[in-house]
């Protein structure tokens, strides 16, 4: 017999994989504004972030209920805590889409700095990373958050390789400046995405296996 | 002269910063030199259904162990054996050792053991007498001679009794309310100074409030005794015991420590369990 507790947290986590799917188009279409040069798609960018902002608190709602009255015990209590923890990063992620989409629309008042090649394998990598902590979640799969975590070098060797190179742009011509400034800080956003998908992959081997790995030199005898 | 452009710089500090609260990291399992009562290859038989298989646990001194399981698993006549309170129950029998601070109990005279290992039951059982008298019973019955009247306070302050009923310590234990009962019959248990009490479901007949201040009452009384407690309430084992135990059809299934057993159980049955999913 299936209880009401396993139905409410199976709702939980569709929820949760919901704001996700929001999250994560919010990246791409913010990611997609500056690539193919379509500034509507950043204008939704900025009026879908409420969405996320909203599901955020339903999130969280749901965990403080579900903590409150089923006092939850092992695995059921460390699906809520990640769940709580995973709702923060993926608000963040989603804030990072905002950022992204705010320098895209500034970005195409210039022409274009370069030839988009770095950017793009760092979108797919960093968008891949959250769709795939959040699978992990749902299948309880530790191998594919592990996947993750190992993940998180490429997308930070991008972003320092498209800082190395951008910053010769500025230097040659200190007409692209503000673009290539402004491409920076989408490489960063991006590379904060990646962590964030990082700390989602945490929490669900948290989840599955109950292991820590957050902070992996700190000494937890 | 540390300076730069000539300016003499303040020495930086480089004293490191200490942890104002510093917090012991606690052990999963109860270290050797701590160890009240240790149990080895315990079985228990009535007649001839066995109900308790090949037990072994270390109960470690001045702490809380939570013995949790499904009804009829064998916990309670457990703890029954730890002061031989099973030998009342005829055509019982059994095997393997408990060692209480290293003396084999079933080699104790057994008057001696119960006074060293209390015992407070599901429901409480004052004797029909007066408050006063149902605490100072049991000291009377080992023939103590001393102070009673300090005696019976203290035990009463211990057990977190005396502001209630200082003034009518004459009237019939039968006029106090169920929680209170239950405390006197813990302030009846510790007027002999036990190193050691067992509390079989204390608090299942009793509310909310009178269960928040018994497990309050277990919290204070670690600093003098050592308690084994068996509970069917899994959030007053979560709250009120250092380690858990999980029985299971009479096998010990995992024992560690109760922050972990409920966070991360090893066992996936002790899982199954405590989430609710058993069967």
């Amino acid at each position: 017999m299936e209880r009401h507790f396993e139905h409410d947290l199976d709702e939980l986590k569709q929820r949760l994989l919901w704001m996700g799917s929001l999250a994560e188009r919010a990246v791409h279409q913010a990611v997609h504004a500056v690539l193919d040069a379509e500034e509507h798609l950043s204008e939704t960018v900025l009026a879908e972030e409420d969405a996320i902002n909203e599901m955020q608190i339903e999130i969280d709602e749901r965990v403080q209920r579900l903590l409150a009255l089923n006092q939850p015990m092992a695995a059921d209590l460390r699906l809520l805590l990640a769940v709580s923890r995973i709702n923060g990063d993926l608000e963040r992620i989603g804030d990072q889409a905002v950022n992204i989409a705010q320098s895209a629309m500034r970005i195409l008042r210039h022409p274009q700095v370069k030839p988009y090649v770095d950017l793009p394998r760092m979108s797919e990598l960093a968008e891949a990373m959250v769709r795939d902590s959040l699978n992990a979640l749902v299948r309880g799969d530790q191998d594919l958050a592990q996947s993750v975590l190992r993940r998180d070098d490429q997308v930070d060797k991008l972003r320092d390789q498209l800082f190395r190179e951008l910053l010769t742009y500025m230097m040659e011509d200190s007409a692209q400046v503000f673009a290539a400034f402004e491409l920076i800080l989408v490489a960063k956003n991006l590379e904060r995405i990646g962590d964030h998908a990082t700390n989602i992959a945490e929490d669900v081997i948290y989840f599955v296996a109950g292991r820590d790995v957050r902070h992996p030199a700190l000494d937890r005898r | 002269m540390d300076s730069v452009s000539g300016v003499p710089q303040p020495a930086l500090s480089v004293k490191p910063f200490r942890d104002p609260v510093h917090m012991e990291k606690t052990t999963t399992q109860p270290t050797e030199q701590s160890i009240r009562l240790e149990i080895a290859d315990l079985n228990f038989f009535y007649g001839p259904k066995q109900a308790v298989f090949g037990l072994n646990l270390k109960i470690p001194t001045h702490k809380v162990t939570a013995l949790i399981g499904p009804s009829g698993c064998g916990k309670s006549t457990f703890l029954r054996t730890l002061n031989r309170m099973n030998e009342t129950i005829r055509n019982t029998r059994v095997e393997g050792k408990v060692l209480l601070d290293g003396q084999e109990i079933h080699q104790m005279d057994v008057v001696g053991l119960r006074r060293r290992v209390g015992m407070v039951f599901q429901r409480p059982n004052p004797f029909p007498k007066s408050i006063y008298e149902n605490v100072a019973y049991g000291l009377r019955v080992n023939g103590f001679k001393g102070r009673l009247d300090e005696l019976v306070e203290k035990s009463l302050r211990r057990a977190a009794l005396w502001e209630e009923v200082k003034d009518v310590l004459k009237r019939s234990a039968f006029a106090l309310s169920g929680g209170q009962q239950q405390r006197l019959c813990i302030a009846r248990a510790l007027a002999v100074d036990p190193e050691v009490l067992l509390l079989d479901e204390p608090c299942s007949a009793l509310d909310p409030v009178t269960t928040a201040k018994i497990e309050e009452l277990m919290f204070q009384l670690k600093d003098s005794c050592t308690m084994a407690i068996v509970t069917h309430n899994m959030q007053q084992a979560a709250r009120a015991s250092d380690f858990t135990a999980f029985m299971l059809d009479g096998k010990l299934i995992e024992h560690s420590v109760t922050s972990k057993l409920f966070t991360t159980p090893t066992d996936p049955r002790t899982e199954a369990y405590i989430t609710g999913r058993f069967g």
